[in-house]
């Protein structure tokens, strides 16, 4: 539909300086930057509400851009009606058309392309086939299953070979099982055939596990876009901290920063190494956060003057692969330590006092 | 425990078995249920269901005439008009009995009404011979009051007539104790006298019901001269001799002389009375119409006659019906169609709009039914009529002539304007409701992959707003096929509906057989359309919401 004049590495969907504002008095999105690879998977990753949607849409063709430009292959697309856009869509309630058959469904996108019945035939046998429903093309939509529908959505939304397809919550409505299943089938998909996907989710999961990159939306701005394991193991500010996968938050104030590491005094009183982030000079507030997975509860594997702190055991909870122990460190109740179930591993008893460390760099001084 | 190993029929823990236990339940749970709605269905079956049941057999009923004329009707079964001969002396011999005790009735000129529907002009030949028949009565009360000066009194005629066991409690009543014991016949006098039992019978009745006099105190009909003139000149020797109690002396008296009596011709008497009784087409339309069930209604519906030679099609100027059948028709789809086609787009924007506009839009939806059908039906003849505001806007525009405004009232223009108008709420929320289930993302769904914003409507929405199509027009078409009151307003001649012949012939003419012929017809055709739609559309592809 478009033609590539871009390299593999320039931008193949680009928003610039985007805003969006439905009432004329908020902006949904605010000053949206961001460009997507070509053959890229992005997830549009935030709590409901974020504008995510909305971003979407505007892509989509649904929505009009307040200010800014949103370019295709290197095109404004901001005048281009939808229809024209050749941009598949996915949608969460699948908007599988309940009068016609599955078969008439995929065939729709090629029929008002005006391409010929026999071709159109075997492209939509292809496309069943791609999603494993080939036995399926008679039946209405309302005779399918969630997962089935789903796959027929999909189907269409691919079928007329669009070289970017969006996707919208498309699993919100199955059950974890299946999520997963179709989720394993969806980054199959999207990485044969080689397209461009926006994908859009407020299941951090679904995103972590899908995307090779990620945006993580907030009050309509992007906090933080990188791929998962970055945006796990280094998230730039608390609030992607916060939002993607569990996380230990202790507030304090900068004591001093020495190049990679810094000091922080922590409200309560204790003293603890951290690796500066987000913040700039001493006297800086900041909310300190430590992975649950990388505290460390037994002080011999601790390097030698390491910071460390007490910590009373509050509760032991078994879960099998691993343990999971509340504890009371700096006035925190909430203290989360993931453990997992070795053979020499201890079983901290509630009400015993311990000691509890890590290495600087698995404890980042974000914003307060 | 046992359960695995028991062989019989599973057991509800009192023993019963299971089966029986549960259609016990679930009778009681219907019967609530029935319970519940029996004020609907008995009010649904006496304001529904009865008069439509009550209609169709209207239309095919014909009891008047039998049971008016019943002596007559029987004997002009042996006669056949085919020879073109007058019946016989027995049949008005028959009429003779028959049109003086409708007379004493004064049931007689309904009869007139209901034969004048077939052939006018009958009704003023029964009315003005119910006023001379009682001539015929009075000539035999004077051959059996020259018999026997008794025969004047009321009470010879209860001794003769009356049983004997109601005669002993009528001699003790007097009228402070409420109504006279109710008349029983005499039934030795009943068998030898079938006819004389039969009007006694009804003039005792007559009396009885006015309550004023008792039956023996009433001066007798002069018809019950006639009827055992009649009924002595063909009862056999033993029946007159076995009639006992204390009148048998003198009618076995008078059965002896009646051989006597002068020759006397109920014929001639008739003919002199009327010379209409004299021609032959009277008496088709008799015996025609004598049947207790006809089709005449139905032929007549359909601009066809019931004649004696057969079904013949209506004179000229009298075929309207299938005319305004067809003129129903036709106006309700051209109404139907027009308040689709208004009616659409404005369900769409009801449905798509938000809700503070599409509330807005909705109470201008609903502004119709919230003013009186007169009203809003006299709101178009202001507007409509040749001095009204559309012509003058029309005038003043210049875009026509002062002197050729528009006739645009009493005529058909007029009924579909005023219909379409209103019955297009009927049209517009069935379409709704429809299109209020039908989620914005089909639209999107439908561009995204390529549909231009027709295709995507023609495609995609549309066929899924076919159901509200199908339940809005069928709505407004048999509403509209059912239209009185606007098209009697704004229809003139030109405009109105075989609805307004119903009428016409249920409060004016009065003919309500016809009326009902009419209406059933009509609700044939609504069924048969309804089942032709289902046959096409599928009525399960109707919704209201
Ligand atoms: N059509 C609309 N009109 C007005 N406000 C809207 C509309 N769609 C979304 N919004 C608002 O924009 C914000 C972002 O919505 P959305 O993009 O749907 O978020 P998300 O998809 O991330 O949950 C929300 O506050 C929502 O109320
Ligand atoms: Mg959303």
């Amino acid at each position: 539909m478009f033609d590539d004049k871009t390299g593999a590495d320039a931008a193949f969907v680009e928003f610039d300086r985007v805003q969006k504002s439905y009432d004329g008095e908020t902006l949904v999105v605010k000053d949206l930057n961001l460009s997507i690879r070509k053959g890229e998977f992005l997830t549009m990753l935030g709590p409901s509400g974020s504008g995510k949607t909305t971003c979407l849409m505007m892509l989509a063709g649904f929505e009009t851009a307040t200010s800014g430009e949103i370019r295709l292959a290197g095109r404004p697309i901001n005048n281009i009606p939808p229809h024209k856009r050749g941009i598949g869509m996915v949608f969460q309630n699948y908007a599988l058309f309940p009068h016609m058959t599955v078969a008439e469904n995929l065939a729709f996108p090629l029929e008002v392309r005006g391409i010929g019945k026999s071709e159109r035939e075997e492209k939509v046998k292809r496309a069943l086939d791609m999603v494993q429903m080939g036995d399926f093309a008679g039946r209405r939509p309302a005779q399918l299953s969630g997962g089935q529908q789903q796959r027929i959505a999909l189907a269409r939304a691919l079928v007329f070979e669009p070289e970017l397809v969006l996707m919208d919550e498309p699993l919100g409505a199955l059950d974890k099982q299946l999520r997963e299943h179709m989720q394993f089938e969806i980054t199959r998909l999207a990485h044969e055939l080689g397209i461009t996907t926006v994908y859009v989710t407020h299941d951090q999961t679904e995103a972590l596990t899908m995307s090779d990159n990620i945006a993580v939306f907030n009050d309509g701005r992007i906090q933080q876009l990188a791929p998962p394991a970055v945006l796990y193991e280094e998230p730039m500010n608390s609030f992607v901290a916060q939002f993607i996968g569990e996380n230990n938050t202790l507030l304090g104030t900068v004591k001093e920063i020495k190049g990679d590491t810094c000091l922080v005094q922590l409200d309560h009183g204790e003293l603890i190494d951290a690796r500066p982030v987000n913040v700039s000079k001493p006297g800086d507030r900041t909310r300190v956060s430590i992975r649950p997975e990388r505290v460390e509860t037994n002080k011999a594997r601790l390097q030698p003057g390491a910071h460390t702190l007490k910590a009373q055991v509050l509760e032991f909870i078994y879960m099998g692969d691993i343990f999971r122990t509340r504890l009371r460190v700096a006035g925190n109740d909430n203290f989360i330590v993931k453990t997992r179930n070795a053979p020499d591993q201890v079983r901290l008893q509630p009400g015993t006092e311990i000691e509890i460390g890590w290495l600087p760099q698995d404890c980042r001084a974000l914003d307060a | 425990m046992s359960d695995t190993t028991q062989t019989g029929p599973m057991r509800a823990a009192d023993g019963t078995p299971l089966k029986k236990s549960l259609a016990r339940a679930l009778r009681r749970q219907k019967l609530r249920a029935l319970m519940l709605i029996a004020p609907l269905l008995i009010f649904i079956l006496v304001t529904f269901i009865a008069p439509i049941a009550d209609m169709l057999f209207r239309s095919v009923e014909n009891q008047i005439v039998a049971d008016t004329l019943p002596n007559t009707v029987r004997a002009l079964k042996s006669w056949d008009p085919e020879t073109g001969e007058l019946p016989g002396e027995p049949v008005f011999a028959g009429l003779a009995v028959d049109l003086q005790t409708a007379a004493e009735l004064k049931i007689h000129t309904k009869l007139g009404s209901r034969l004048n529907y077939e052939s006018p002009g009958i009704s003023s030949l029964f009315r003005q011979s119910g006023r001379k028949v009682d001539d015929i009565g009075k000539e035999f009360q004077k051959r059996f009051v020259a018999l026997h000066p008794a025969w004047k009194s009321g009470e010879t005629w209860a001794a003769l007539m009356g049983s004997d066991e109601w005669l002993e409690q009528a001699r003790g009543w007097s009228r402070d104790q409420g109504p006279e014991p109710r008349f029983r016949l005499r039934k030795s006098a009943a068998n030898a006298l079938p006819r004389t039992g039969e009007v006694y019978l009804a003039f005792a009745r007559d009396v009885q019901g006015t309550g004023r006099k008792a039956v023996s105190a009433e001066k007798p009909w002069p018809v019950l001269f006639t009827a055992l003139a009649q009924d002595l000149g063909q009862a056999s020797p033993e029946d007159i001799a076995a009639i006992d109690g204390p009148a048998a002396p003198l009618v076995q008296q008078a059965a002896a002389a009646i051989s006597s009596f002068e020759p006397y011709s109920y014929r001639d008497a008739f003919i002199q009375m009327d010379k209409a009784w004299g021609e032959i087409g009277t008496w088709e339309v008799i015996k025609l119409y004598s049947p207790r069930y006809t089709p005449a209604y139905f032929l007549n519906a359909v601009d066809l006659e019931l004649t004696p030679h057969g079904i013949e099609p209506a004179p000229e100027n009298e075929r309207i019906y299938l005319k305004l059948f067809w003129r129903t028709l036709w106006m309700s789809l051209l109404i139907t169609f027009c308040c689709l086609a208004l009616g659409y787009p404005v369900a769409w924007l009801l449905a798509n709009l938000p809700s503070s506009k599409s509330n807005l839009l909705m109470i201008l939806v609903l502004l119709p039914f919230w003013t009186s059908l007169l009203v809003r039906t006299s709101a178009w003849k202001i507007l409509l009529q040749q001095q009204g505001v559309i012509n003058d806007v029309l005038v003043w525009l210049g875009l026509i002539d002062d002197a050729n405004r528009l006739v645009m009232i009493n005529n058909k223009f007029g009924t579909i304007v005023a219909m379409t108008h209103i019955l297009l709420p009927f049209m517009i929320l069935p379409l709704f409701s429809v299109m209020k289930t039908i989620p914005p993302t089909y639209l999107r769904a439908a561009k995204s992959l390529g549909a231009t914003p027709w295709t995507a409507f023609w495609r995609v929405y549309f066929p899924q707003s076919v159901p509200g199509i199908g339940a809005g027009s069928i709505l407004v078409f048999i509403l509209a096929i059912g239209y009185y009151i606007t098209p009697e307003l704004v229809g003139g001649t030109q405009g109105v509906f075989i609805s307004n012949r119903i009428a016409y012939h249920i409060s004016t003419s009065l003919n309500w057989g016809l009326a009902a012929a009419l209406g059933s017809i009509l609700l044939a055709a609504v069924l048969v359309l309804y089942y032709t739609y289902d046959k096409i559309v599928g009525i399960d592809n109707v919704k209201l919401g």
